[in-house]
C-alpha cells in the first residue's frame, strides 16, 4: 500500500494526459488518465476495433544481470522465486509467471524476458517495491538487481497495432507473440515486446522517460488511434480473463486456486525450488477448494467486486473478485472464487447484488476471445 | 415550470403536483458511460433523501436519492431499455422516475440553476 502522506508520482507523459483532457486519479501512488474524453466505453470498443495507446509507466521495469564472481544463471536465481521455466526461455521470448510466498500464495505476477545478457521484468505499479526488495533479499549476492525509473512504458494494443507499429518499426510485424527484440523507434533505442493485457494483439514499448511523449505523440498522431485510459483497460482485461493483480489473485490465493495451472510446466512440478511446491503439488493432486471462474450475471445489472455468491440453498460459497459491465460482451461479466464444488460452467449461481439476488452462472473465460498473434 | 437541484446533483422539475427527476448534466459526466439502471416501481413511497434508484455507469454504482418525499407514479422505461440515455439527455428524456409531491414546501430549500451552477463550479 501507498503511504497517503507520501506525494503522488507522475510518470513521464503526466502532462500529454492532461493535455488530452483526461482525467485523472490516483493509482498505485501514481496520478493516472482513468478515462480521455472519449470514455471507458468508446475507449474500449476502439480498441477492440482499431488500436489503444495505454501509458504503463508507473509498472516497475526491472533488469536482472549476473554478477561475475557469483557465476549464478540470472534464470536459475529467479527460478528459486517463481513457478515458471525461466531456464527454457529462450533469447528473445517473454513469460508470464508469478511472485510465490512459501505457503504458495502470489505475492505479484509479472512478465519476464530473456534478454540475452540479461532478464527483464515487468511488475505491477503496487507491487514494485516490495518486489524489487524480494528480488535483492532473496538474490542477494547471486544477481544484480537493477530497477530501471529512467524507463517509461507504453502500451499499443488492438487488432491494427501490429500495422499501425510497422509504419515505425518494420520488423515488428512478424514479431511472434510473447517475443521482445530491441528496435528503433524514430531514431530511439526502444525495446519492443509482442504482449500486452487486453486478450488483443498489441506490444508494450518501453523507452527512455525523455522520449516517451514524443514517441505517444507519433503512435496517437496515425488515425487508428486513441489514448486509452486504465479504466477500459480495466474492462479489457476482465472480458479477457486475466487477473488483476490484489483483487483476483494475491497472498491468499495460489495458482491452482487462481485457476492459473498453466504457468506451472512440468518441469518445475517435478523438480520444484519455487516456495510453495509443495502444497502446490498437493493441492495439484487433490484439487483447491475453491476455483477462480468466471461468472456470467443474468440481465444487465453488473455485479462489482466483494458481491457475495450463493448457492442454491443460499449458503455462501465465494465472492466476486472482478465484476463490471463488458462493453464487447454486451453484458455484466465477473470472476470470481467459488468452493469447487459449483465451480464447473454452467453452474447456476446466485449473486446478493445490493441486498437483492441476482441469477448468475459459471461461464467460461474469458468472455472475448483472445486475438494474440501467432505468427 | 421550475427545475431544482440537490447537493447529490439531482434535479427535480415540477409541474403542478408532479415532480420528474433525474441526475444532472454534471452527474453523468462524473459517472462516464451509464450500462444500467434500477427504478422505483409506480406506487413506491419515497422520502426525501432516501434511496430512490441505482445507476450504474462502466466503472461504479451509485445511488440516487429522493430530492423530495412523495409517491411513484411512473418510472422511466425508456431509460431501463437505453441506459445511455442518462448521458445523451440526462436533463431531458433521460429522466429517472416521477413522484407526486408529498409535501411541495421541500423544494424551497433546493437550489435553483443558477446556484447549483454555482455550487459546481465552487465544489469541483
Amino acid at each position: 500500500m501507498t503511504d497517503s502522506t507520501e506525494a503522488i508520482k507522475t510518470t513521464a507523459l503526466h502532462a500529454l494526459h492532461v493535455e488530452l483532457g483526461a482525467r485523472m486519479v490516483p493509482f498505485a501512488g501514481y496520478d493516472m488518465p482513468v478515462q480521455y474524453p472519449l470514455g471507458i466505453l468508446k475507449e474500449h470498443q476502439h480498441t477492440r476495433d482499431k488500436a489503444g495507446l495505454f501509458d504503463v509507466s508507473h509498472m516497475g521495469q526491472v533488469r536482472l544481470k549476473p554478477i561475475a564472481s557469483a557465476g549464478v544463471d540470472p534464470a536459475a536465481a529467479l527460478e528459486t522465486l517463481v513457478p515458471g521455466d525461466i531456464k527454457g526461455l529462450a533469447v528473445g521470448r517473454t513469460r508470464y509467471t508469478l511472485f510465490l510466498n512459501e505457503q504458495g500464495g502470489i505475492l505479484d505476477d509479472l512478465m519476464v524476458t530473456n534478454a540475452g545478457d540479461h532478464l527483464f521484468l515487468v511488475v505491477n505499479a503496487a507491487c514494485k517495491e516490495q518486489d524489487i526488495a524480494h528480488l535483492r533479499s532473496k538474490l542477494a549476492g547471486l544477481v544484480e538487481v537493477e530497477y530501471l525509473a529512467d524507463l517509461a512504458l507504453l502500451a499499443l494494443q488492438g487488432p491494427l497495432a501490429a500495422e499501425v507499429m510497422a509504419r515505425f518499426v518494420p520488423e515488428a510485424a512478424t514479431m511472434p507473440f510473447m517475443s521482445c527484440r530491441s528496435a528503433q523507434f524514430n531514431g530511439v533505442p526502444v525495446t519492443l515486446t509482442r504482449s500486452g493485457y487486453t486478450g488483443e494483439d498489441g506490444y508494450e514499448l518501453s523507452c527512455p522517460n525523455d522520449a516517451a511523449e514524443a514517441i505517444a505523440r507519433a503512435l496517437l498522431a496515425e488515425a487508428e488511434v486513441e489514448a486509452i485510459g486504465l479504466g477500459a483497460r480495466d474492462s479489457l482485461r476482465l472480458e479477457a480473463g486475466l487477473c488483476l493483480y490484489g483483487h483476483d489473485i494475491d497472498t491468499t490465493t495460489t495458482p491452482v486456486d487462481g485457476a492459473l495451472e498453466w504457468t506451472l510446466p512440468k518441469r518445475r512440478r517435478a523438480e520444484g525450488g519455487f516456495p510453495g511446491h509443495a502444497i502446490i503439488v498437493q493441492q495439484l493432486a487433490d484439487g483447491a477448494s475453491r476455483r477462480r471462474v468466471g461468472i456470467q450475471p443474468e440481465g444487465r445489472q453488473p455485479a462489482r467486486e466483494h458481491t457475495d455468491i450463493l448457492d442454491a440453498d443460499g449458503t455462501k460459497i465465494g465472492e466476486i473478485t472482478s465484476g463490471g459491465f463488458g462493453p464487447t460482451a454486451g453484458a455484466p461479466v465477473a470472476m470470481g472464487y467459488v468452493d469447487r464444488a459449483h465451480a464447473a460452467v454452467g453452474t447456476p449461481l446466485t449473486l446478493m447484488v445490493r441486498g437483492k439476488p441476482l441469477p448468475a452462472r459459471v461461464a467460461a473465460l474469458p468472455f472475448v476471445p483472445q486475438r494474440y498473434y501467432r505468427g | 415550470m421550475t427545475v431544482k437541484y440537490t447537493k447529490d446533483h439531482e434535479w427535480v422539475r415540477v409541474d403542478g403536483d408532479v415532480a420528474t427527476i433525474g441526475i444532472s448534466n454534471f452527474a453523468q459526466g462524473q459517472l462516464g458511460d451509464v450500462v444500467f439502471v434500477e427504478l422505483p416501481e409506480a406506487g413506491r413511497v419515497l422520502e426525501q433523501g432516501k434511496e430512490a434508484a441505482v445507476v450504474e455507469s462502466v466503472k461504479a454504482a451509485s445511488d440516487v436519492y429522493c430530492p423530495v418525499s412523495g409517491t411513484v407514479t411512473e418510472a422511466n422505461q425508456a431509460l431501463v431499455d437505453d441506459p445511455s440515455l442518462a448521458n445523451s439527455a440526462p436533463e431531458t428524456d433521460g429522466w429517472f422516475f416521477k413522484v407526486t409531491l408529498s409535501d411541495p414546501s421541500q423544494l424551497d430549500a433546493l437550489m435553483d440553476e443558477a446556484a447549483y451552477a454555482a455550487f459546481v463550479e465552487e465544489s469541483h
